[in-house]
């Protein structure tokens, strides 16, 4: 069976909702609103009122739910794991582009 | 189907308390984790132990684990007649089938948790939820330029109509458009596992890497190109061809370049999805080819008509002081 799909990309320019959120990433919202309170998931105020966040965070809140599933880790301790994660990316992501600038002979 | 030793996954003996289990399930799982590990193979062990501990932790599953008795990893193998009746999986004399099951989907219908797998996520109105798949996938810096359609072929989990999940194989094709950075990640909505009984479908997402390239360098939508040049091309200037991934362009070196100079080509990177691209860089190279008799001549000559340090200290200071 072949299908051809729609695809989404998940970068700054497509915003979901907090329901939305919720409903990828498996995290219920009194985790993700707990997450955001702590600041490390970050959201805007949507029109509406409530919350609203890149989809980037969709990758973020995906890797919440698997860090607490599997580690058994409250919020308070996805928070810490997801600040360091995202040090961490930031880091390799410096790392290669500080690597691009350097000749490769 | 073949026989995964869920034991030995957790490095644990066959007797090894639920205590144990879970034990060795977080030290593993610690060093093994895609999320957290740069492992080698990280992402396929992480799949074994994690299968293990659903199963190994959960008392009527490891029952049924523990009844099919202990084989050689990778056996070939079929659970007997009746296997699993005294945990409730299966009733009696139910001709149950097992083909196109993975070993893990045997243990689904027990312990009341939908198998092994990591299910979907949650709006499951009461259903079992797809499963979601995550599916690393590299494409080349000039797919990432052009565009490209990627054609999986995954073998997906869907349920039947006792709740069993089967393994069906799939083909997605999904469309990747210009523009796609090491490090995007894609959804596709409901393209992942089959939902059971009103349980939502999974999602299927991309995680796209870049494939190393002979000539660039990537970082964002920018791109990095090594230019050689010779010695008088970066003295005197020169006008030279740049590749790009649209085709080569004249560049030109100003007089006097140094190595590590990066000269931009404004909008030659990557494409934006929404518009716009990145630069290219060129960075500049002195490459200084061996040198005939005429040459070092040259050298010579030029060295003796020069006061250039190119050291940032005086030329008479001693060493060490």
């Amino acid at each position: 069976m072949t299908i051809e799909t729609e695809v989404w990309w998940l970068d700054e320019h497509r915003v979901v909702s907090l329901t939305e959120l919720v409903e990828v990433s498996g995290l219920r919202e009194a985790e993700l609103l707990e997450l955001v309170s702590s600041g490390a998931l970050p959201a805007r105020d949507s029109p509406d009122g409530g919350l609203a966040f890149s989809a980037r965070v969709v990758t973020l809140a995906r890797t919440a739910c698997r860090l607490r599933d599997d580690f058994e880790l409250d919020t308070r301790g996805l928070a810490v794991a997801l600040r360091l994660l995202e040090r961490v990316r930031d880091l390799e992501g410096e790392v290669t582009r500080l690597r691009a600038h350097l000749p490769q002979r | 189907m073949k026989y995964t030793d869920y034991y030995a996954a957790l490095g644990v003996e066959r007797g090894a308390s639920a205590d144990e289990i879970k034990k060795a399930y977080r030290r593993l799982a610690q060093k093994y984790h895609p999320d957290v590990s740069k492992e080698p193979g990280a992402e396929a062990r992480f799949k074994e132990i994690g299968e293990a501990w659903q199963t190994l932790k959960d008392p009527e599953k490891r029952a049924a684990y523990d009844e099919l008795g202990s084989r050689p990893q990778g056996e070939e193998f079929r659970p007997p007649p009746g296997w699993g009746r005294a945990q409730g999986g299966h009733s009696d004399g139910e001709a149950f089938q097992f083909d196109n099951m993975d070993f893990a989907d045997l243990f689904a219908r027990f312990g009341g948790a939908a198998g092994g797998a990591r299910a979907g996520s949650s709006r499951g109105r009461g259903g079992i939820p797809g499963q979601d798949f995550e599916v690393p996938v590299q494409i080349s810096i000039e797919d990432a330029f052009g565009g490209t359609t990627l054609s999986l072929n995954l073998s997906m989990p869907e349920y039947d109509a006792q709740g069993v999940p089967r393994r069906v194989p799939h083909t997605v094709k999904a469309r990747i458009a210009p523009g796609a950075v090491d490090g995007q990640r894609l959804r596709l909505p409901g393209k992942g596992g089959k939902g059971f009984n009103g349980g939502r479908d999974g999602d299927l997402y991309l995680d796209i890497t870049l494939k190393p390239h002979a000539l660039y360098r990537a970082t964002g939508h920018d791109l990095y190109l090594d230019l050689p040049l010779a010695p008088w091309e970066a003295a005197l200037g020169a006008t030279v061809r740049v590749p790009t991934l649209a085709g080569a362009v004249n560049l030109k070196v100003p007089p006097g370049a140094s190595s590590g100079q990066k000269l931009r080509l404004t909008g030659r990177g990557l494409p934006m999805p929404r518009g716009g691209a990145g630069d290219q860089f060129a960075v500049l190279q002195i490459v200084v080819p061996p040198a005939n008799e005429r040459e070092r001549a040259l050298y010579e000559e030029l060295k003796k008509a020069s006061t250039f340090n190119p050291r940032p200290w005086p030329e008479d200071q001693e060493s060490g002081s």
